[in-house]
This record gives structure tokens, sequence and C-alpha cells, in this order.
């Protein structure tokens, strides 16, 4: 019980999966300019990284290791993610179309996220069980959203304060720098869960 | 004369990280040092290289639908190399880039590279193009390493600076530092090169570009 909470913190404050691992910054970077979006595409990320850590689980422990394949594992993962992707898109286009309304366009974005192998190999490397992985990978997901919806308020007011920024940072290193910012105001979390 | 183009005009003309803003996640991540920063990028090199031939030689059998699961599977084929090679002679760096050398895999200077250069182009313009691709993103690497290095450990390359001990400011290997210096860093770039600094983030031959910049453009309306 107590790795539980142990993991649950780091994967939302003191490891933060965007702030402090840098998985997944294209999306953190690219889609964090409106909090809606933020909101869908974090909601998106938690759901694949939990389905693609219960698919690949089973995979690494009941097929690869037993046969000795361990390094076969960045071909096999991947491969697997983005069928699986592809298969959920069809299943809830087909069963859910409200979630599909919700989460479907931003699905096909993350297949090839590193966010979403990165997960899965973590799994692997930490010696996760199966419970502790899937634990792990929710609030893994849960921080990657917490920092997105956060950065896209921080984000919104650089945008507005254009006008001031000096030229040469006008657009993406305005933005990288108030990344920094956010990601020092997460350091604060450091003595926690030790 | 066009082919030596083909090579150069990756390193800084359109230099993966400063110009095109591609490869964000590697950038900030393994830079704590500046031979984190070299390995990475010499790693990430010989991925390009190796892929961009295969691809470009199979540019005719592969089917379009299927492309991208297909360009994945000889990526990954080479980054399962490395990573052998890597255990092999260089443990240490090994170790210290993580999981991160498994994730050159899903780097979009290489996806992007193959998507853009390789399945359109010769054998030797297509690893010429990796090469200088990859030499420009390990020169990047190797600067925000070093910058990173020397501000936050007061060591370039493993050596002691005399004069930095006791003035270094651990955040600059913290991952706070990496956000702030890639954002300097940029800013320079462009000033240095008199352009604008780019607005958004680079997604040229990113497979997943066309609904991204659509999400991003129906929030915007």
């Amino acid at each position: 019980m107590n790795t539980m909470i142990g993991i649950i913190i780091a994967a939302v404050l003191t490891n933060n999966f965007v702030l402090s691992k840098f998985y997944g910054c294209c999306p953190f970077l690219g889609v964090s300019k409106k909090i809606d979006s933020s909101i869908g595409m974090g909601a998106a990320v938690i759901f694949v990284m939990v389905c693609a850590s219960l698919v690949t689980y089973p995979i690494y422990h009941l097929l690869l290791s037993p046969l000795e394949l361990g390094y076969l594992r960045t071909v096999a993962f991947i491969l697997v993610i983005a069928v699986f992707v592809q298969l959920l898109e069809i299943v809830i286009k087909k069963l859910m179309p409200p979630l599909y309304k919700t989460l479907g366009v931003y699905l096909p974005l993350i297949t090839t996220n590193c966010a979403v192998l990165g997960v899965t190999i973590m799994n692997i490397d930490e010696n996760y069980t199966f419970a502790q992985s899937i634990v792990n990978a929710a609030f893994s997901g849960i921080g990657f959203a917490l920092a997105m919806v956060i950065f896209s308020g921080v984000r919104s007011r650089v945008d507005d304060a254009e006008s001031e920024t000096p030229a040469m940072f006008r657009g993406v290193p305005a933005t990288l720098v108030a990344a920094a910012i956010v990601s020092m105001s997460f350091l604060g979390f450091g003595g926690l869960g030790q | 004369m066009k082919l030596m183009n083909e090579f150069t005009k990756g390193i800084l003309k359109e230099n993966p990280v400063f110009v095109s803003l591609l490869g964000m996640c590697p950038t900030l991540a393994v830079t704590t040092g500046a031979f984190n920063g070299i390995g990475m990028g010499l790693s990430t090199t010989f991925v390009l290289i190796c892929s961009n031939l295969v691809i470009c030689l199979l540019r005719k059998v592969i089917p379009a639908q299927v492309k991208l699961p297909c360009y994945i599977v000889i990526i990954a084929t080479f980054v399962t190399l490395i990573q052998f090679l890597l255990h092999g002679f260089v443990p240490s760096l090994y170790t210290s880039l993580g999981a991160f050398l498994e994730l050159i895999t899903v780097n979009c200077i290489i996806l992007g590279r193959a998507e853009m250069f390789a399945c359109k182009n010769g054998p030797v313009a297509s690893v010429l193009d990796g090469a200088g691709m990859g030499l420009g993103f390990t020169l990047a690497l190797f600067l925000m390493g070093s910058v990173r290095e020397i501000l936050g450990s007061g060591t370039w390359l493993g050596i002691t600076i005399p004069g930095m001990t006791g003035h270094t400011m651990s955040l600059f290997v913290m991952p706070a530092g990496g956000f702030f210096v890639l954002g300097i860093l940029i800013a320079v770039v462009c000033k240095l090169s008199n352009r604008k600094p780019p607005k958004k983030l680079g997604c040229a031959g990113c497979p997943n570009a066309h609904a991204c910049s659509a999400k991003c453009e129906e929030t915007n309306a």
C-alpha cells in the first residue's frame, strides 16, 4: 500500500511526467493554447496510457520475457500501441459516440507520442507488478493532464502580453521560459513521499 | 555540389533543434551534461543514417497506406541495435540516457526525415541528409549540454572548471533549467541569424501534425 501511495505522489507531483521527465513535450507545448483542448488531450492521454499498459504488460511478462526476447520490446510495444489505438478509435466510434466526440480527435495524436511508449517502458524497468503498472500509468497521465491545464492558464497570460515581450523572445522562446517557471514551481514538491 | 548541400543544410541552416524545433523531448531530457548530449546526438545520427538508407531503398516497395508502421519498425530495429552497442561498449552512457535511448524510436526528427526526404530521394542524398541532420542535432545537444553543465555543475565534459567552484546554480541541471536554456538559446539563434522567432513548434513530417494543427486552429477560431 505504501508503495502505491509512493507511486501516485511520484507520478503526479515529484516526478511529474512532463515537467521533470520530459515525456510528451510536443503535445504539452503544442496543444496547450486553450484550457479546453488541454483537458481533452489530457483525458485522452490518461485513457491511452492505461490501455497501453494493460496490453503491454502481459505481452512482456507472458511472451517476451519467457522466450528471452526482452530486447524486442521496443519493436513489439510500438506496434502493439499503434494497432491498439487504431482499434480503440473504431470501437469507441461505434459504441460510444459521445465519448468519441470528446476524445476521438486526440486519439490519433497519441500513437507515436513518447509519453505512451515511455510509460510502458518505465513499468517494465521499475519492475512494477500488474496493479502497480496500471496505477502508475493512470497517475502519470493525471500528472500530464495537470501540468497541461496549469500551463495553458500560464500560457494565455504570456500570449496576451506578447506586445511587451522582447522581440527575440516572442513565440516559442517565451513559451519555453514560461514552462521553465511552471517546472520550477513543481520543485517545491521535492520533499514529498520520502 | 548539390549533394554537399544536402549534408550541410542540416548542420546550421535547417538545424533540427534551433530552427525546425524538432525532437524537443530528448533535447530537454538528456542534456544535463555535454557528454550525454554528444552520446545521444551520435546515437540518433546512427539511427537516422541507417533508417534513411533503408527507407529510401524500400521506398518503391512500401505501400503508402501502411508506410507509418513500416517506418516505425525499421527505426525501432536500428534503435535496438544501438542499444546493444552502447550496452556493450559504453555502459555508463547507456545508464545515463536511460529510457530516452529507446525513445529515439518516436523521435520526430527521424520520422520526419523519412517522410520528407528519404521516401523521395536517392540513397546517397538520403545518407548525406541523415548525416547532416544528425550532426546538427548532435551540435545542438552538445551546446545545450555544455551550457547546462558549466552553469549547473561547474564542469565541462567532466573536467572541473577553475573559478566555477562555489558559484554553480544547480537549477540548470534540474528539469526547469532545460526549458530555460532551450528558450534562451532559440532566442539567441534567432537574433544572430536575424529571423523572427518561430510562433509554434516544428511539426514538419510528424504523422500527427495534421490532426494536431487542425485541433489548434479549431480552438483558436
